[in-house]
């Protein structure tokens, strides 16, 4: 046989496409090379199947092997073609199973022992495989578990390159290797804090609660020692679980991090970027290989912006897309990587500068143009897609009695009650949460408030403090608060309560 | 005359046989020009074949055949095309092309010989 094809898996993004790996071995003067768009790592990888075949006993054919990687337009990254191009290769010449090499997928590094080496994005790789009909895959044994995560896929976790000779038939004994493994192990899942911790301010964690229940992106804002950043680590443990799907694209995230993924975690990921990340930082970037940024790794969970007066305006600029497309694009030369971007955005500001301003007791020592320049950074497109505008106080003496608050179990039930009688009340339509739907769908479909219900709505409106926009979104809140109280129809308090949430307290 | 000149000359020896065999004239050995030598000029018919020859003792170091890499193709090149218009009347009506036979193994008598036509 003289031309030999196996498959592997081209990353942009969480996005794999299966590229065919044909070896063709024609009656030249020795010589290897590699076509297809491969970038430097990859054209390296001439010399590690060189070396990898020699250490494992396998004998490369001494004529000229071409091995091209088809869609050959398609610019390719990284290591985790080696395998591939080592069996290819192999058998063009050895006594393989051409049938069994043709219909198998191979991802991973080869070191110059001969040994499979692990490589990041493994799950999006093989899932990728999965989608395009291949139901076996050969991937380094450290990545094994990664692998096993996706359903249907018949997983070999090699050792080492003769190990994969022989599962094609070769004749080869495999010498007995340690695997190479990972340099860190699985983080421990996350310990998500506890929801009764949090002492008094029971209208921020029934705010809380709300948020969690609709989906809606959330804006705290109020003095130092509030507990903003509390509250905020404590939304992902309220939440529902994910489901399959989410679990799988987190999990994708966290594996073309470089992470190490053994289990799919439930929890929704927490991103927390320090305010002077730049704008590669929360969008991703690199010049080949695109990494995913904060953005995408807060997908399917919470996004964190801390001190968001203090983000760079071009970096916060950078949330509009996503948060209005729920994917975010990131163009290179002569490729996109689009990364999945549905998180819930929750945003802590101080008041000021200093923080005290309108605290009771505070001196606030801004001048007044300070403070507006500073609130106005969170201005404009941002807030319009807020939907719960939160203003917190400190705790006083009288309410930092401890006990009583409502617990991280308790507030995960009553989440799941809203969400699952809103997606009973949304079915038939495309949103699942009360955050995504529609105005028009708000104010005209087929549960739209009576005139009764909608009156101090219509009165803002008129008054010019609401803008139509802010409108729908308290009506979307006031549908979650009807959802977590389980009625049925919107009522006069639900949409006072909502109003509420949306121009925050009065201090 | 060093041991390796030796084997080279023996590998010659054995790779004019191997093209007398199977029905080629040899038109020249060891052709020296400014740019290098031609091992062998061979012809067959309308075929006017230049060959390279490589002897290993072994391939401890490699394939006989992997040091005929891009650059010595281009120089063998340049000197057949030298070698031609020295000899017009020999090269008139022929088709030029370049073959590398490598031979491995301790006697270049009975070694194992590869023949590639066509090298490029």
């Amino acid at each position: 046989m003289s031309v030999a094809r196996t498959w592997a898996v081209a990353l942009a993004g969480v996005e794999g496409t299966v590229v065919e790996v044909e070896a063709d071995l024609s009656a030249q003067v020795p010589d290897f090379r590699i076509i297809g768009l491969p970038d430097k790592a990859l054209g390296e990888a001439v010399q590690r199947v060189h070396n990898a075949c020699a250490n494992s006993g396998l004998s490369l054919p001494r004529r000229r092997l071409t091995v091209n990687l088809s869609p050959a337009s398609l610019p390719k990254q990284g290591s985790a073609f080696d395998v591939a191009i080592a069996i290819a290769a192999l058998a063009t010449e050895a006594s393989m199973d051409a049938a069994s090499v043709a219909t198998t997928a191979h991802i991973g590094e080869l070191g110059l022992d001969g040994r499979l080496r692990p490589v990041a994005g493994v799950l999006p790789a093989v899932l990728a495989a999965s989608r395009a009909g291949i139901e076996r895959v050969v991937v380094p044994y450290a990545n094994r578990d990664e692998a096993a995560l996706v359903s249907g896929m018949r997983v070999h976790g090699a050792v080492t390159l003769a190990e994969v000779a022989r599962l094609h038939g070769a004749d080869i004994e495999p010498p007995d290797a340690e695997p190479v493994s990972t340099a860190e192990p699985d983080a421990p899942a996350a310990v998500v804090p506890e929801l009764a911790e949090v002492i008094g301010q029971r209208d921020a964690v029934d705010a809380l609660v709300v948020a969690a229940a609709g989906g809606h992106h959330l804006l705290m804002s109020g003095p130092p020692g509030a507990g903003k950043t509390m509250l905020a680590r404590r939304l992902p443990g309220i939440l529902p679980e994910l489901d399959e799907d989410a679990a799988l694209t987190a999990a994708s995230i966290r594996s073309l991090c470089g992470a190490t993924v053994t289990t799919l975690s439930r929890v929704p990921p927490f991103e927390a970027p320090h305010h002077s990340a730049s704008v590669a930082a929360l969008v991703g970037g690199g010049s080949r290989l695109v990494r995913p940024g904060a953005i995408a790794r807060a997908s399917e969970g919470v996004l964190f912006l801390d001190e968001a007066a203090e983000f760079p305006l071009g970096a916060l600029d950078a949330l509009r897309q996503p948060l209005e497309t729920g994917t975010i694009a990131i163009h290179r030369a002569g490729f996109t990587a689009t990364f999945p971007a549905r998180f819930q955005l929750v945003l802590a500001s101080n008041p000021c500068p200093c923080g005290d301003y309108g605290v009771r007791g505070g001196t606030c020592t801004c001048a007044p143009a300070t403070i507006r320049r500073y609130v106005g950074r969170l201005s404009g497109p941002l807030l319009d897609r807020i939907d719960i505008e939160l203003a917190m106080t400190r705790v006083s003496v009288a309410h930092a009695a401890p006990g009583g608050g409502v617990t991280t179990t308790a507030a995960r039930e009553r989440v799941r009650g809203a969400r699952a009688r809103a997606e009973h009340r949304l079915r038939g339509t495309p949103w699942r949460v009360n955050a995504a739907v529609a105005g028009p769908w708000l104010r005209q479909g087929p549960l739209a408030p009576s005139p009764v219900v909608r009156r101090p709505l219509d009165a803002a409106l008129q008054r010019g403090s609401l803008t139509l926009r802010g409108y729908d979104r308290v009506l979307r809140v006031a549908w979650t608060i009807a959802d977590l109280a389980g009625r049925d129809r919107l009522e006069l308090d639900d949409v006072g309560r909502a109003l509420f949430l949306k121009k925050g307290a009065p201090v | 005359m060093a041991a390796k000149d030796d084997l080279g000359r023996a590998g010659e020896d054995r790779a004019a046989r191997h093209l007398v065999q199977r029905g080629f004239e040899i038109l020249d050995r060891n052709w020296r020009a400014p740019g290098g030598e031609l091992d062998l000029v061979a012809a067959r018919g309308a075929e006017l074949v230049v060959v390279e020859v490589k002897t290993r003792r072994g391939d401890g170091y490699g394939d006989p055949l992997e040091a005929v890499d891009a650059r010595k193709r281009s120089r063998l090149w340049r000197l057949a095309l030298q070698w031609l218009s020295a000899h017009p009347d020999e090269a008139r009506g022929r088709t030029l092309r370049i073959d590398a036979i490598g031979i491995t193994g301790r006697d270049p008598g009975t070694a194992r010989l590869e023949h590639l036509e066509d090298v490029r």
